[in-house]
Order: structure tokens, then sequence, then C-alpha cells
């Protein structure tokens, strides 16, 4: 139970201003500007929207900002600002087979037409601090090459062409939405994936490399990764036609895994997704992983009881905020609590205390 | 509907092109036309969120990824031709200029507006896209198998 209590406002004033000095820092050290976040510490932005479901890099990284870096905290108030938006509607889902994508690799085909295309990634650096850049922050000289021109297709749609995968079914136009109803159990695979893209990163990878390790098995291939720009396109009712409302930047994660079949259906594979806000590898990949291994029911497989199947324990801790926000809440005034606590821990000793000596004295 | 029959396509692409743009981009070449044509408000410009929505499997039943924050704005000139502007972003300004564009190219200003704004817009994008899709492509990998040395 948490009682209100007065009281400590001089004292929540003067940490809040010390809370703001302590964020700026020293002064004899240039101020961080919001624009210098978004264009530098774009990953962290790009984490941000992601977990606080906003896409604007402006805000994403004033919150950084005032959070002082506590990314749990920055997207907290991208969640809180969110809900401030009114709804102008719901966008036609982005596609992401016209996506002008930055890169895009596959692990499964070698010779994949538009090519494997690595894009600016830490993959095959060595992991070694680099101190110049502590020095001097000057871009590096860039190698440009003939723009690709043609269609980037799914590595998924040859796989799909030969009936080797399994097909995915159509749904609502309009899927449920857990920021307006309350998450509820069975969720849809709409849901589900909704919860995952806006689940904590750490939480998602923590589930994903779980299955990797044999709890639920399902061993994945990324059959596909790409990151890069795509349309969003909104249907505008005193237009009477559909525009494009802005483009996003997005990451996607196709995993094919193993088998499925029966006697009268010749064995496919099936597959996994991740679609996640932003330059989000590691949470795409996760997501993919999480998504297949949740869809144990629907795809006639076995329960084997593994943490990554069960979508009441995913589902209901994926989310950094309710979790933060729970947990956090222990370290506020609870003195009515603790206080009852104490009188009957008191009264439990003085019992027992009272049966010692009684049995002492027969 | 077919690109070529769909009445709505030019009006479709020049109203994408201002929302991607961005709003310094969209305000300057709007300023630098010394525009100020008579409307009246019919929508004051205001910030929303859009819910944005993907597809399970890239091809599948969709579900909703996230928002993203959209401002907008309605103007109508004195001959009674509305304007629309839905443009990415918080920026009021750019709904606003957006939604005069959109208005004024349903008028006999369509030829200097394409010319001063949209045509530059459009090149900028281009531009943009362009100097990134190279560079992508200086990183597409060329694979070589390595010749086994058996005989």
């Amino acid at each position: 139970m948490y009682v209100a209590v007065k009281g400590g406002e001089r004292a929540i004033d003067n940490a809040h201003a010390w809370l703001a000095e302590e964020r700026r820092g020293d002064l004899d050290v240039p101020e961080l500007s919001v624009a210098q976040i978004r264009e530098q510490m774009t990953l962290a932005v790009n984490r941000v929207m992601a977990e606080g479901s906003l896409y604007d890099p402006n805000l994403a990284a004033l919150a950084i900002k005032q959070a002082r870096g506590d990314l749990i905290e920055a997207i907290f108030l991208i969640r809180a600002y969110r809900t401030t938006l009114p709804r102008f509607g719901g966008s036609n889902p982005v596609e992401t087979e016209t996506m002008q994508c930055e890169r895009r690799v596959s692990a499964t085909f070698k010779d994949a037409p538009g090519g494997q295309v690595l894009g600016p990634t830490f993959d095959y650096t060595h992991r070694l601090l680099d101190f110049k850049l502590a020095a001097d922050g000057d871009a590096a000289d860039v190698a440009v090459s003939e723009p690709h021109r043609g269609a980037t297709p799914h590595i998924m749609s040859f796989l799909d062409r030969e009936d080797l995968i399994q097909t995915e079914p159509a749904g609502d136009d309009v899927p449920d939405d857990l920021t307006r109803t309350p998450l509820e159990l069975p969720a849809s695979r709409a849901l589900r994936l909704q919860s995952l893209t806006r689940g904590d990163e750490g939480f998602i990878l923590g589930m994903a490399y779980s299955t990797q390790r044999g709890y639920a098995r399902n061993h994945a291939f990324v059959a596909e990764l790409r990151i890069g720009s795509v349309a969003v396109e909104m249907d505008i009712p005193e237009l009477g036609f559909a525009i494009e409302i802005g483009e996003i930047t997005v990451t996607e994660c196709e995993t094919v895994n193993q088998f499925q079949g029966s006697k009268t259906q010749p064995p496919q594979f099936t597959r996994g997704y991740g679609l996640v806000f932003g330059m989000t590898e590691r949470k795409a990949i996760s997501m993919a992983l999480v998504d297949r291994a949740l869809r144990w029911k629907e795809l006639g497989e076995d329960n084997l009881g593994a943490p990554a199947q069960d979508e009441e324990f995913v589902l209901y801790h994926s989310d950094n905020i309710q979790a933060t926000g729970f947990l956090e809440h222990i370290k506020l005034p609870h003195y009515v609590d603790f206080q009852s606590e104490l009188e009957l821990i008191r009264k439990l000793r003085r019992e027992a205390h009272d049966t010692i000596s009684r049995e002492a004295a027969e | 509907m077919s690109v070529m029959t769909d009445p709505n396509t030019a009006r479709k692409e020049w109203l994408g092109l201002l929302a991607k743009s961005s709003a310094p981009e969209v305000a300057k070449l709007w300023l630098a036309m010394e525009l100020d044509p008579h409307h009246t408000i019919l929508r004051s410009p205001e910030i929303g969120g859009v819910m944005v929505r993907g597809r399970a499997g890239a091809v599948g039943a969709a579900f909703n990824l996230g928002e993203m924050t959209v401002t907008r704005a309605s103007v109508k000139l004195p001959d009674g031709t509305v304007g629309h502007g839905y443009v990415q972003g918080r920026d009021k300004e750019h709904a606003l200029q957006a939604a005069l564009v959109d208005a004024l190219m349903q008028t006999d200003a369509a030829g200097a507006i394409e010319a001063g704004i949209l045509a530059p817009l459009r090149a900028a994008m281009q531009a943009r896209k362009t100097n990134r899709a190279a560079k992508a492509a200086a990183t597409k990998v060329d694979f070589f198998t390595m010749v086994r040395g058996e005989d």
C-alpha cells in the first residue's frame, strides 16, 4: 500500500535544481546540443524511438539529453509525451519490399539478387578502442559506387515460390493495439509483434539467446536482415486518397526455422519476424527469434516449458517502462506499510518468546 | 487504379514530397518565393501522432509498429481552393506552408510553385537518396571462391 505523505517540497525542489546542474556537468566543457545527440548518438536515439514507440529523432535526442543519457528514463519521457498526442489515424502497412536498403545481408543465400550490402556496420571491426576519436572527429572518406537501381526482393519470396516456406496468414486491416486496450492473453500475433518491437532490447535479447541455447528448440537462420528507409502512407479522409506522410528508417529481420509438416502436408520451413524503428539490428534479430518461439501453438509444436514459449512471461515482462515503474516504486515511502510489518513481527516474536519461556518453566 | 488514370497522381506526389522534405528546406524555398497569398485557415496547424503499421513476415497480417509525429493544417484561398498539409515531425510552419503550396498548385500559380519549390525539393531528395545508395553500393560484397589446390 502506498500512502501519500506531505512534506519534502523544498528538498525535492533543491534536488531537482542539483540534478539540472549535474546534467550540465563541468561548465568548462561545451554543452551538448540536441542536434549533436541526434547526429552523433544515432543508435541511442534509435533505441529510444523504438522502445518509446514514437518515431521522432529530435524528441528522442532531447529526451536523452534531459535523462542524462539514461535511456530507459528517456524512453519513459517519450512514452509520456506520446500519450499527449491526438491520434490522426493509422498508416497503411509499410512496404519493406520497396525499402531503399542501406544494409542487406543474408546468412542463407550468398548470391541473392540485389546482393549482400554491408552498410555502416560494426561487423568485422576489431573492437579495439580507437584513440584517434578522442583527438579529432573528422569524417572519413567514404567510397562510393554505382547505385543499385533494380528492386531488392525479399529472400523469403524465393523460398515461397518453391512452396518451401510456410505462408503468412492474412489478418484484420486494423490490428489490435495495446496502447488502446490492455494486453489480454492469449494475444494475437499482431499484439505479440507490437509488444516485442517496443519491448526492452536487453530483455528480448536475453529471451532470444535462451532459444539459441536450447530453451525451445528452433534453430534460426537469418534469411535476411535489411535496414533502410521506407515511406509511410496514410489515407487522408479530406483528400479521399492516400499520401505519403513521411519516411522512416527501419530494421527488418526474417528468420527461417526448421520444418513443420504432417501426413497431409509436406514439410515446410517456418518463419520468425522482426521489424523495429531505426537502425536496431540486435533488437530486430532478437524479436524474430522470440516471435518464432511464441508461435509454437499455431504451428502445432509442443510446449517444451521454455520461458520464450510462455507468452505471459515474455509479454508481461518485456516492457521496461512498466517494469521500471513497478520496480522503482518500492523505493518511495512505504512508512505505513512497513509500520504494520514491524508491529506484526514484534507481536510474533513476543508470542514466540512467551511460548519458549512457558515451555522452559514446565 | 493505374498511375496513368489516377487523377490524383500529381497531387499525391507533391503532398508526399512536402511531407518528407525537412521543415527548414521547405521554409527556405517558400520564403524565397516571397509569396503571401490571401487565405483563411480551415484547420490551424495541429501536432499529432500516426500509428505506423507493418506486416507480420513482411507479407502477412498488419500489426502496429509504433507511432510517428505528424503535423497537419488546412487553408482556403479566396477563390475557394482548399489546400491540405500533412508533414512529418512537429513543425507548424512546415504544415502551413505545405497546405499553401498544395492550394496554390491547384491554381494558375502551379508553374511558378513547381519551379521554385517542388523541383528543388525533388532534386534535393533525389540527391540525398543517390548519395546514400552510392555509399551502400560501395559496401556490396563481391564473393570469390577459393580454388582448392588438389593437383
